[in-house]
């Protein structure tokens, strides 16, 4: 972290460099417009001063009044468009998901991040990533909205209580970066900071492996036998009482009202705490609620093992 | 042009303090409005001295963490509806619109009264408020947290904005059926002075987004009371129809707060360039535009909150569109000044500055509708200065143009112009100060909201609040030498000004009942001579009879 005076960010992220071009350019036109209007006021402030003996007949046509009025009108109409775009384009690209990112959960509360890595690896406040490689984080908050922050990546995200978000960067540059939490969350907000440390993959693998422990995946199969969910998703065709979770994540699944929704985190989670919002068509509605018996790291362990099973063809 | 006979003005006609809580004069509800607007404004004021000087260091020092976030939300609340949103209309609006259109009073002005008491017993709830311990939202009030986290006075404080929306409804609706019914004969739609058009625009927005408000602010009470699940996820709510809804109302809210600054400028203006106001059509149906589009725009305060990409997407684009009649306004004020006889006294000064400092304050607001920017500066610092570029360096400078520009008007009394243009140049400088460095600090990461901070960041809040100290100077002075005024100001003329507009042809103070006789509009807005060489403005000249 640079505890110096700065007047620019560092920028830490591929996705960084981009939103920095169209920083440069909106400063532009806003120096552009301002000066302008600027100059304007005070060129005419002392060329039309009421002192002064300037021709002041002023009778434009209509034609001309209108062409004035258009310019004026459809000159920044096509400006703004440009920029809706630019700025679009910058946006959808950090809505796509990412290929074969590194999976890191997110879990925040008042007043602290609590993060997790896939292999298992846990840190409070602190966020090791490796460069080179997208990162996405799925994050969701114990109590109030939170917003994780990350100045460097220029990007941050809001973390909502009941509903898993996502947000991913790839870092470029090794270094320690701040986190802050950017959405107002109540008496030691301006507490709930944190370091980003961006390191080299070697570097990373060591760190990640220095406390040896169970994956978050194999935590979460651990979960999944203890909650005896197995009972009912079996993998052997045609005795299910409930769907396979086998290749399930991911996968188009077709509801009883006819839809059909992609299996993504939100979706496993939502049908183990309210299963029967959207149910699995062609089966019954009896599963029963687990709202309560889950902590929010377990519930993302089992999204992670889950994952895990995602290519695995189902027999 | 309508001489009245009667030498009573309306602060005259009728003595003693029970005459001023019972009147239904909207010039004198307008002063009741002034005197109790200037109240709150130093409330906020005062909350903001406080955090700006917490904030001169980066550790939270000063003040604890809850006073410090008790003291922002504080003065987000009075700022907003106690003292930007009924700023101008209540005060300027109430005082000149009938007088600008040639009516003797508002349609309803019972109505006018009770919508002030509305406003103070709104006030009063915010001020038990924080006399009790404060409240820790924000202005905002973002659930879960303000619907079951919070620990402070969610309720009082929501009670109080909650009535005093119904102050804002019924005052737009007076304001609108006003509009719409009692112009002069001859005073048709596009001879109105532009300062009634924003009016108007402001009432239909104020009518229409305001309710949305109450309902939501009903919504966090009965979660926070009943527990009944509506926006906490804990009990099978949503967090983000919140926001929705809060938006929905806060968004329009934000034009609430601009567009009678902008009609106060576009009066300002031709009056000081002794011109017709260019391009008035546009300007008109741009501050229209302004009111429809400003209701779809909503969700780009949500391009961070886990809404959808395609609305991200939908709601930028709409945003950018608004934009557009905007930029057509300070195109047309600043041609106005082409070829114009221009005269700089301290509304002018105010004018000037309102139009750079509201095209800076647009452009960055552009660069925050603008997807991909806004996901590094959203709820940061970036955005503090934005929307005080709006509200600070467009809205108040209005409030105070318009203030000078009618003062005479409104009081009889000349106040001093050497002050007058010293406290103009000292806000404009102090506002720059403190406002400028924070768009630094919203680049470079620096969130809103934040007790505490990186040493990195010290150098630009240091600028910030020795800025906000220059300006908090530069809105005490007009407190006092207008004040002065009132005592030991000369006695204005009917027209110090020699400006157009119907207000200006009955005496300084006006009389009671405005118009003795009331007058049949011929005449086109912003009736303007060519200026003669000899013409000077603002200085006080002996009344003609």
């Amino acid at each position: 972290m640079n505890q110096s005076f700065q007047f620019f960010p560092e920028a830490a992220s591929r996705g960084a460099v981009e939103v920095d071009y169209l920083s440069f350019a909106l400063l532009a036109i806003c120096l552009f417009f301002t000066i302008g209007i600027f100059a304007a006021i005070l060129v005419f402030g002392f060329r039309y001063w009421h002192t002064r003996e300037v021709d002041r007949q002023f009778s434009p046509s209509r034609r001309m009044h209108w062409i004035v009025e258009l310019t004026w009108s459809l000159g920044p109409l096509a400006i703004l468009i440009a920029l809706f775009i630019w700025g679009a384009v910058v946006y959808v690209r950090i809505h796509r998901p990412p290929d074969n990112p590194l999976e890191v959960n997110v879990v925040a509360k008042q007043w602290m991040w609590k993060i997790a890595h896939p292999n298992g690896r846990r840190e409070i406040n602190s966020l090791h990533v490796p460069t080179g490689r997208p990162v996405r984080l799925t994050m969701i908050s114990e109590d109030v909205i939170h917003s994780f922050f990350v100045p460097a990546f220029r990007a941050k995200q809001d973390v909502l209580p009941g509903r898993y978000t996502t947000i991913w960067w790839e870092p470029t540059k090794p270094g320690r970066y701040r986190l802050f939490c950017a959405e107002y969350c109540g008496t030691s907000h301006s507490q709930m900071i944190g370091e980003i440390v961006v390191q080299s993959p070697e570097d990373y693998s060591q760190w990640a492996a220095a406390e040896p422990s169970q994956t978050l995946s194999e935590r979460g199969q651990r979960h999944v036998k203890q909650l005896g969910c197995l009972k009912c998703h079996r993998a052997v065709a045609g005795t299910q009482t409930g769907p396979s979770l086998t290749g399930m994540y991911g996968s188009s699944i077709p509801l009883s009202d006819g839809t059909t929704i992609i299996a993504d985190a939100d979706y496993v989670r939502q049908s183990i705490i309210e299963p029967m919002k959207k149910v699995h068509d062609g089966f019954k509605p009896t599963m029963p609620s687990y709202a309560g018996q889950i902590e929010s790291e377990a519930l993302l362990e089992i999204v992670a093992y889950l994952r895990s099973l995602e290519d695995v063809q189902g027999d | 042009m309508f001489k009245v006979t009667d030498q009573k003005s309306y602060l005259n006609a009728e003595e003693g303090i029970g005459s001023w809580l019972l009147t239904t004069d909207h010039k004198r509800i307008a002063i009741l409005y002034m005197v109790s607007l200037t109240f709150f404004f130093f409330i906020g004021g005062m909350a903001a001295v406080l955090f700006r000087l917490e904030l001169f260091t980066p550790e939270g020092d000063l003040l604890s963490a809850d006073s410090y976030n008790k003291l922002f939300s504080l003065h987000g609340i009075v700022m907003v509806w106690f003292f930007l949103i009924p700023s101008i209309p209540t005060v300027l609006g109430n005082f000149l619109v009938p007088l600008m259109i040639g009516a003797r009073d508002l349609a309803f002005p019972r109505l006018n009264l009770f919508s002030w008491y509305l406003f103070m017993a709104g006030g009063l709830f915010t001020l038990t408020m924080i006399v009790v311990g404060g409240v820790d939202t924000g202005w905002t009030f973002y659930t879960p947290y303000s619907s079951t986290y919070a620990n402070t006075f969610v309720i009082l404080a929501a009670t109080g904005i909650f009535i005093s929306g119904f102050s804002s409804i019924v005052t737009g609706l007076n304001f609108m059926v006003t509009v719409h019914l009692f112009r002069a004969p001859g005073m048709h739609w596009f001879r109105l002075p532009m300062f009634v058009w924003t009016i108007y625009a402001t009432s239909l927005i104020m009518v229409l987004a305001t309710p949305v408000l109450a309902v939501t602010l009903l919504l966090v009470a009965t979660e926070r009371i009943f527990g009944v699940g509506i926006f906490d996820p804990a009990i099978g709510g949503d967090p983000l129809l919140f926001q929705h809804l809060f938006w929905f109302y806060s968004h329009p809210a934000v034009y609430i707060m601009i567009l009678p600054g902008m009609g106060v400028i576009s009066e300002i203006v031709p009056c000081f360039t002794r011109k017709r106001l260019y391009g008035y059509r546009f300007i008109a149906m741009a501050t229209m535009a302004i009111a429809v589009l400003g209701f779809l725009v909503w969700g780009h305060h949500m391009f961070v909150s886990g809404q959808s990409m395609y609305a991200g997407l939908l709601f930028s684009f709409l945003s950018m569109l608004v934009a557009v009649p905007s930029a057509v306004k300070v195109f047309n004020w600043t041609a106005t000044l082409y070829k114009g006889t221009i005269f700089l006294k301290t509304p002018m000064l105010y004018a000037l500055g309102f139009i750079g400092l509201f095209t800076f304050g647009g452009l960055t607001g552009i660069s925050l509708a603008t997807l991909g920017f806004d996901m590094h500066v959203h709820d940061t610092y970036f955005v503090v200065a934005h929307f005080h570029y709006i509200m600070v360096g467009g809205m108040i400078m209005a409030y105070l143009g318009g203030l000078h520009f009618w003062w005479p008007k409104m009081t009889g009394r000349t106040y001093s112009e050497w002050w007058g243009r010293i406290s103009a140049l000292i806000v404009f400088g102090g506002f720059n100060m403190t406002f400028f460095p924070q768009f630094v600090l919203g680049y470079l990461g620096n969130p809103r909201r934040y007790h505490s901070y990186p040493d990195e960041f010290q150098v630009f809040h240091v600028m910030s609040s020795l800025g906000a100290s220059i300006l908090g100077v530069g809105y005490l002075l007009p407190l006092v030498y207008l004040l002065w005024s009132l005592k030991f100001g000369g006695r204005s003329s009917h027209n110090p000004w020699q400006a157009a507009g119907m207000e200006w042809d009955v005496p300084s103070p006006p009389p009671k009942h405005n118009f003795d006789l009331v007058p049949t509009v011929d005449w086109p807005a912003y009736d303007y001579a060519p200026a003669h060489k000899e013409l000077t403005i603002g200085e006080g000249e002996p009344e003609p009879h």
